[in-house]
């Protein structure tokens, strides 16, 4: 009797314990393909294309397919490496400083996507504040009607701004009618169209960060503040602006560094006078096929938008911790 | 509360609203005007959604996309859900920050930049253009969103459920399938849902990246803009937006059922 209860009893933990070593065997293997796999995915699809571009953009623009010279090709052995690399050139860089289109075009893109932030963020900012005071039971339904949008498709948005403020177009017919102007006004093709085109595109990208900020916000702190005695304007800049800033800063990232780079917008309301970045490197890669020279383009539109980039990693990695 | 939602508040939210929405009212309202010029109103007529019909380089195009689309978003959301997982589970392994950058780069990376370099990686290794490099390119730029969404659910996500699995016996890997993947199926489906719209949505990528024969609707519709703005283009956007409407409409439907189910059963678990 009493060595069967020893068995019974002895009998379960032996085979936990195997089960566990092999579970815990199993969990390691499974972990580990976990974050091989993406891991190994985004460095061959994202991180070495980024070393192609750099290489190819310190080689020579040839006549063939592709059109370029190899640069940097290890299949020479050593010495071929060594042969290839005295015929490195920066030339396609000195080539960028040394015409001014390209200077410009770097100076105007950043300018458009940094006076276009700030357009998002004082067209935003009333409309997340506005959400963020609206009743608790109706807040769904508006976060809903804001990401609607950037569920259809970007090229249709900016689409459908041409029939609206081209010079016949329905803007024109409305302040016509009403008499508010005399004479249509031409915003098409200009910077004025670009600015509305990235404000209108990039609304939805201002407006969650700073709802779910201001969402989060005690409001008893502003009723104390005016219980104080405080002016209702001087409790939003002391109280409500300081705290809805993490969703300030991560909107405006999220608006000015895809906006430096925009192509779709500039290219179909910006017209062929306007200049921006993006435009330029689709039309030296789509009309020059000047392949090194895109890639040089590239490379310094990637430094001028390293610190920001890191700057939005670092506060998606603050946020992150905050939730935990 | 009416006394925090002031008139100001609701103003802004309704302007804000109608800068949002009017411009796609007026694209669709102008997809049935008779007259073939967009802007003025000569009547109502379903004629250019007829002879959207009969586009055949349209309608490849979107057979196309439609592909590309529900390939690219089904992969990017197993890739996208293992990089979620990876970023909340494990903490500390080597290159961790790299591979968080790596996450969170894609959604801001202005699209020149991604498009440029992965067509020349695709020359590097000597892959043609094609359908297969626009699939592989979608992947790669939603697995990003997907990991983002999924890993957004999995961060208010109850660890002592698995661990009460676990110490009930089961394996992890019977653990994942059995009780985390149910608890995170709305944000992966939420993650596909908006895999598959960038992808339908993409120009720019899909440029650089695509090869003869496999022209997106989104490459076709930019070549036909250029072109000049015609009624026609703004029926193939309305059918396009009203996809996706549905889609959307019906996920979040779906999604409140489960919610009203999840509870009718906490009442009559607490009532029983």
């Amino acid at each position: 009797m009493s060595s069967a209860t020893a068995t019974t009893a002895s009998a379960p933990p032996a085979t936990n314990a195997g089960k566990s070593a092999l579970a815990r065997l199993g969990a390691a293997f499974f972990g580990r393909l976990v974050i091989i796999i993406p891991y190994v995915w985004l460095l061959f699809f994202f991180l070495i294309p980024f070393v192609i571009v750099f290489k190819i953009s310190l080689s020579q623009t040839a006549i063939a397919i592709p059109p370029y010279t190899p640069a940097l090709d290890f299949s020479g052995g050593i010495s071929g490496f060594l042969a290839q690399l005295k015929q490195l050139s920066l030339d396609n860089y000195t080539w960028l400083t040394q015409d001014a289109l390209y200077f410009n075009a770097y100076v105007t893109s950043v300018i458009i996507a940094a006076v276009s932030t700030v357009l998002t963020l004082l067209v935003g900012y009333p409309i997340a504040y506005g959400m963020a005071r609206a009743p608790a039971t109706i807040r769904p339904t508006l976060l809903m009607l804001v990401i609607l949008p950037f569920w259809t498709s970007f090229l249709i948005r900016v689409y459908a701004w041409i029939g609206i403020l081209k010079p016949e177009g329905l803007l024109n017919q409305l302040l016509l009618a009403t008499g508010v102007i005399h004479q249509p006004l031409i915003i098409l093709n200009t910077y004025t169209a670009i600015f509305i085109g990235i404000v209108y595109s990039y609304l939805p990208f201002m407006v969650l960060p700073l709802y779910s900020a201001l969402e989060k916000m005690d409001y008893s702190l502003i009723e104390a503040a005016k219980d104080l005695g405080c002016p209702p304007t001087s409790a939003f800049w002391k109280i409500t602006f300081p705290l809805s800033l993490p969703g300030v800063i991560a909107g405006c990232l999220l608006v000015f560094i895809p906006a430096v780079g925009e192509f779709v917008i500039p290219d179909l309301l910006g017209g062929s006078q306007t200049l921006m970045i993006g435009k330029t490197l689709w039309n030296e890669f789509f009309a020059n096929r000047d392949w090194p020279v895109s890639s040089a383009v590239a490379v310094i539109l990637l430094l001028l938008l390293i610190v920001p980039i890191m700057l939005f990693q670092r506060a998606q990695a603050r946020a992150q911790e905050m939730d935990r | 509360m009416n006394a925090t939602w002031s008139r100001f508040n609701i103003t802004s939210i309704v302007l804000g609203f109608a800068f949002l929405y009017l411009p796609i009212v007026l694209l669709i309202v102008f997809s049935f005007n008779e007259s073939k010029l967009v802007t003025v109103w000569g009547g109502f007529s379903t004629k250019w959604y007829v002879s959207l019909f009969h586009n055949q380089g349209l309608m490849d195009a979107t057979w196309v996309t439609a592909r590309v689309g529900l390939i690219s978003a089904t992969v990017a959301t197993v890739l996208g859900t293992l990089a979620a997982l990876t970023l909340t589970r494990y903490t500390r392994f080597k290159g961790r920050v790299l591979f968080s950058g790596m996450v969170f780069a894609p959604l801001v990376m202005p699209e020149v930049i991604t498009g440029l370099s992965l067509l020349l990686l695709f020359v590097a290794v000597g892959l043609d253009r094609g359908f297969l490099t626009v699939t592989l390119a979608h992947i790669t730029l939603t697995m990003c969103f997907v990991a983002v969404v999924v890993q957004s659910r999995l961060m208010t996500f109850d660890r002592s459920l698995e661990e009460a699995a676990m110490d009930l016996g089961a394996t992890p890997v019977k653990t994942f399938f059995q009780i985390t993947l149910p608890v995170i199926m709305p944000a992966i489906v939420s993650g596909w849902m908006l895999a598959f719209t960038l992808s339908l949505d993409d120009l720019v990528i899909a440029s650089f990246t695509s090869g003869p024969g496999a022209t997106t609707l989104p490459m076709k519709i930019y070549s036909q803009v250029r072109l000049g703005v015609t009624p026609e283009i703004n029926a193939a956007c309305t059918i396009l937006i009203a996809v996706v409407a549905i889609g959307v409409i019906i996920a979040s439907l779906a999604n409140k059922r489960r919610e009203v189910q999840r509870q009718l059963d906490e009442q009559a678990a607490q009532r029983g």
